[in-house]
């Protein structure tokens, strides 16, 4: 499956069937993350539960701390 | 009065005034504010005695006397491009913490003439923060909303400052940042950055945020950067380098990445794309 992250191209495991997957392959903690899937911001609890497919647009922030 | 002489209009002190074309600084001065002695026109301080032109502006003060507050707000009006001061005086925007972001935020904004600010934090001022953050000695154990909109109100009287000491989660998010039109994250924990993020894109998809992400050391000013990040969400810092024992927040360099927030507001209340 080939998606989109950050605005590069990614060929995705045939396991990463989840966004939640995905996060936990990049090693990034859910809990300092934005995730915008096709320009749709995600809650936090639909990681696990919103499946990904060919063609899919990702954008992950991911805060550090300061300020 | 001479025949055959035109009149025009200029703003002295703001207020509309006709004088015939042709007539100089000074004999305005004398005839309206002989006590004043720093002559202001268009911006611009003015020594020699020019000859006015249609739709100046013209300031006078008198040094060392104390205006008004509705004659200050005319007075720091005419520092800013004619139209900016009527659109950022309407505007209405939320700070959600006001440490070393949040205060520098919130000072540029007050004397910006934005018309309100809410701020929001649940700290008090510790001597630790003094190293980055808009607050005195003499504040030292005082909430820092409250020791904030002392600063600000010291600093433009005119800006509206709703303050909340409270801690921001998903309840009562609604209640303090329901009205802005935009937000600026300023927190320092990257979990709460992101969990303010996520619930207030959610809840406003029309709203704006002005989030900010690394800032951190004393590492080269040119990698902070403003990005946006969808039609309503703009993220300013270099994104990697984080708060580390070794690496601590500094005023130089969290105040670029504050002043990157304050300048994204006012781009977007001025209909502008802060990332342009």
């Amino acid at each position: 499956m080939d998606i989109t992250l950050n605005g590069e191209q990614k060929t995705l495991t045939t396991d990463m069937t989840d966004v939640q997957r995905l996060l936990t392959s990049l090693n990034l903690e859910p809990q300092t993350l934005v995730v915008e899937l096709n320009h749709r911001i995600l809650a936090p609890d639909e990681y696990a539960t919103t499946s990904l497919n060919d063609g899919d647009i990702i954008e992950l922030v991911h805060f550090v701390g300061g300020g | 009065m001479e025949s055959g002489k035109y009149s025009m209009h200029i703003y002295l002190n703001e207020k509309r005034l006709q004088i015939d074309a042709g007539t100089h600084l000074q004999t305005v001065r004398k005839r309206h504010y002989p006590a004043a002695d720093l002559l202001i026109v268009n911006g611009y301080p003015q020594t020699s005695d020019i000859e006015l032109g249609a739709g100046d502006r013209v300031v006078m003060i008198q040094r060392g006397a104390h205006p008004s507050e509705q004659e200050l707000e005319h007075l720091m009006m005419s520092r800013h491009t004619p139209g900016v001061h009527a659109r950022v005086k309407q505007a209405k925007v939320g700070i959600a913490g006001v440490g070393g972001l949040g205060s520098t935020v919130a000072i540029a904004l007050a004397r910006t003439g934005v018309g309100a600010l809410v701020i929001a934090d649940f700290d008090v001022v510790e001597p630790s923060n003094l190293n980055r953050q808009q607050y005195f000695v003499d504040q030292i154990g005082m909430p820092k909303v409250f020791a904030l909109r002392e600063n600000l109100q010291r600093i433009n009287p005119a800006t509206r400052i709703v303050a909340h000491y409270e801690k921001i989660n998903r309840d009562n998010l609604d209640a303090v940042f329901g009205d802005v039109d935009i937000l600026v994250e300023a927190f320092d924990a990257a979990d709460q950055k992101a969990l303010l993020a996520n619930a207030f894109l959610k809840h406003y998809p029309e709203k704006y945020l002005v989030a900010a992400s690394g800032m951190a050391g004393y590492e080269p000013s040119n990698t902070i950067l403003t990005r946006k990040l969808s039609s309503q969400f703009y993220l300013c810092g270099d994104a990697t380098t984080a708060a580390a024992p070794g690496r601590g927040l500094m005023a130089p360099r969290v105040g670029i990445a504050a002043h990157h927030q304050a300048n994204a507001v006012l781009r977007l209340i001025l209909g502008e794309d802060p990332s342009a």
